[in-house]
Formats: C-alpha cells, structure tokens, sequence
C-alpha cells in the first residue's frame, strides 16, 4: 500500500464523494470505483478510476464530475485515468453502499468471497419493499448492465437487482 | 458505397505488428456483433428482451473500444474503414434473422467469448487485463442465449422448428473461431473440444439435435479473419458508417 499524503488524503474524500452519475445515492468510494488519487506536481493531481463494467457509460460523466470537484476545490490540473486491472467486482461495494442501495430499493449485490475460494453459497435475494426472500428473476439485464430485474412473489412489486460481478 | 478499396493492410494509419492484428480481430468481432445486437432496439419481441440484448451490445462495444483503441483511433477505424479491412468472423455479421437466429448466435459467440477471455486471462498478454474483466460480463451472456436456447428448443413445436434451423444455418461458421490468430497465444484444439463439450450439452438439454454439417474445411464458411465478408456485411456498414460519412467529424 502505498502512503498517502495529508494533501492526497483530502483530494481523495472530495473524489471519493463525488456521486455516482446513474445510482445518486451512492458515492465513487462507496461503489469501490476509486483507485488511487496521485499529487504529481505542484497543482496536479492523477486520479485512477475503474469502470464497473467494460462498456459502463457512465464512467465518462464520473471523470468530468471528479475534475469539476477537484478544480473547484483549486487543483487547476486534474487528469482521470481508467485502468482496468484489477477487474472492479461487487465486492469492491462497501457496507454503506450496500445499505444505500437497498434504502433505494435496489437489492444489493451478495458476497462473492474471493475467486477460487470455496463455492459460494446461493443466498436469497430478498426484496427491497416488504423485505420477503420469496423473489424470482424476470430478466438478467435490467435498467442498466449492473442490475437485473426480479419480482417479489409476496408483495408482486418488480425491483432491481444489482447483480454479483 | 462505390469508393473501391484497394488497401491490403488493416485502415488508415494501422500497424499490422501481431498484437495489433490481435486486437483488430477481437474487437471486430465485438463492434460487428454490437451493432447487430443494437438491430433489435425498438423491434425485440419483448421489453425485457429489448434491454437485455441492448446490454449485451454495451458490454461488447465497450471491448471493441478499448480492443480498437490498441490499434488507432477507434472511430476512424469503426466508421472509415471498408468491408475488406474488418477482421471478424463471420459468425458475428450474420444478420440477426428471426429471435431464434440471434439466439443461436449469440449461443454459439458467447461460448467462444467465454473460453477465449478464460484463457487470455489466466495469460499475461496484453490482453489480461481486459479478459479478465469481460469474462465476467460474458459470462450473463451466455447464461442468456443458453436459457433462451432451453426455453425455445424445448418449448412448442414452432419454436423448437426455428430454433434447430437457426441453429443449423450458424453451424458452418463457428469453425472459424478457433482458427489461429497472429498474437494469441492460445491453445485452440483445448479451446474448440470444449465449446463442442458445452453446445453439445445445451443444445442436447434443450431436445435440439447437434448440427453435423461441416464446420471447417472446403464445404465451410469462414475467412473474415482475412477480410472477406458475407453478402450481408456491406450492406450493416453502409447502415452503420452512414452517418459518420456523411457528416465528417460531427460530435454531439
């Protein structure tokens, strides 16, 4: 891990709030897009951002939003540079992001655990309405690539699912 | 388009070193069956269907792009190009035909796609880091077509009916994906024994019958990676570079 400075600390929380474009109610650091935040000269900063998926538009409107929040904090020269390794999971979506998103009504994504571990095991999703585990699968795309949409079988509502990557 | 290409080499300003040649030949493959896949936009048989097949052809394009990007400016080599300059297979052009067809497609590319991106991302290629990624998303595009090939194959009796032509009429060019491709390093006789493995499994499980027609040699399809298309292909581009060409360096 490498060191931050007092500096990249404070630039990283301005990045790191800047809200995700097509879920508001998340943050950049709480959906675990956020790679690093670089001071590389006096007024400069590098940013490193990871898309969610390959195809992601968002990803575009987050690199305009992070220079935005950054010059208008005084850095003058920001740069946002997207990597794609190591590939972004749902796992990478911290606990607070998880609970933001099932307030939405989006079901949030099931823990993972680290590839090639032991096979995980196949929770329920449950709805984000009435709370019920009784749910099914509608359509594996939904809204956007990242969620899928099911119904609750209790209270009939559809919702989204923010599908395990 | 009447503008003859007389290009040997792959479009403007395009380095024909392997891994380059590589990139041109994956992310063709992606940009092609993007653009098919985005047909379906406003005319799936449902709406669930509409945006699934929507997502799919984002997933793709977002691999062509940064396949494209290796290469040169991906726009120029999307929208400027001539037919006889793509590198995809054959497969990926096809036309979408009925939603059996595009199923079948889909079917027979997404088990290539998921095999291919396995074994490139367990390399450390150039290609590593996006395979790693997309094998993840490819992965929902398989579970798709391999639920609708059930869903249809074992459904009525005109579904099955369409579903055994698509998949028939798909068959001679799937050989083509595992011919090898300058830059990729991959074993391919692994490669191909398990999409036959895989497709035998779904299309049996689905009471469909596993095409025997030929799948390479004389009788098969299959050269796009040298740059010949179907008849079909010309007419996609003209569709898909129409805009571009007409209004040069248009943004939004």
């Amino acid at each position: 891990m490498v060191t931050m400075t007092a500096l990249e600390e404070e630039l990283s929380r301005i990045a790191g709030a800047v809200p995700d474009p097509e879920l508001p109610v998340l943050t950049l650091e709480e959906l675990g897009v956020m790679r690093g935040v670089h001071v590389t000269g006096p007024g400069r900063v590098e940013v490193t951002l990871t898309p969610t998926y390959t195809g992601c538009p968002a990803i575009e409107a987050m690199s305009s939003d992070i220079e935005h929040a950054l010059h208008e904090h005084g850095v003058p020269d920001v740069s946002v540079v997207t990597v794609l390794a190591p590939a972004w999971s749902t796992d990478d979506i911290s606990e607070e992001g998880r609970r933001k998103l099932a307030e939405f009504g989006i079901a949030p994504p099931r823990p993972q655990g680290p590839a090639g571990g032991p096979v995980p095991l196949t929770l329920a999703i449950r709805c984000p309405h009435c709370g019920s585990t009784d749910t099914e699968l509608l359509s594996r795309f939904s809204s956007t690539a990242c969620k899928a949409l099911r119904r609750c079988t209790a209270c009939r509502e559809p919702f989204d699912h923010f599908k395990e990557l | 388009m009447s503008t003859p290409d007389t290009r040997e080499t792959a479009g403007p300003g395009v380095e024909t070193s392997a891994i380059t040649a590589a990139a041109l030949a994956l992310g063709d493959d992606a940009l092609v069956l993007s653009h098919r896949l985005g047909e379906w936009a406003g005319s799936a048989p449902v709406l669930e269907e509409e945006v699934a097949l929507a997502n799919i052809a984002l997933d793709l394009l977002g691999q062509a792009r940064i396949l494209l990007s290796l290469v040169g400016d991906e726009d120029e080599l999307a929208y400027l190009r001539e037919e006889r300059s793509f590198r995809n297979a054959q497969l990926v052009e096809q036309p979408n035909g009925d939603f059996a067809h595009t199923i079948a497609r889909q079917l027979y590319f997404s088990t290539y796609q998921h095999l291919l991106y396995g074994q490139l991302a367990a390399g450390d290629g150039p290609f590593a880091g996006l395979a790693a990624k997309a094998v993840k998303e490819v992965a929902y595009h398989q579970d798709h077509a391999e639920h609708w090939t059930l869903r249809l194959g074992d459904g009525t009796p005109e579904s099955h009916d369409r579903m055994q032509r698509a998949c028939d009429t798909l068959w001679r060019y799937t050989g083509e994906l595992f011919q090898p491709v300058d830059g990729l390093d991959l074993d391919h006789t692994a490669m191909e024994s398990a999409w036959l493995d895989s497709v035998t499994a779904v299309l049996t499980k689905a009471t469909l019958t596993v095409p025997t027609g030929p799948r390479t040699g004389a009788w098969a399809a299959g050269a796009g990676r040298q740059g010949l298309h179907t008849e079909s292909f010309g007419r996609m581009l003209a569709e898909m570079q129409h805009l571009h060409r007409s209004h040069p360096g248009a943004t939004w």
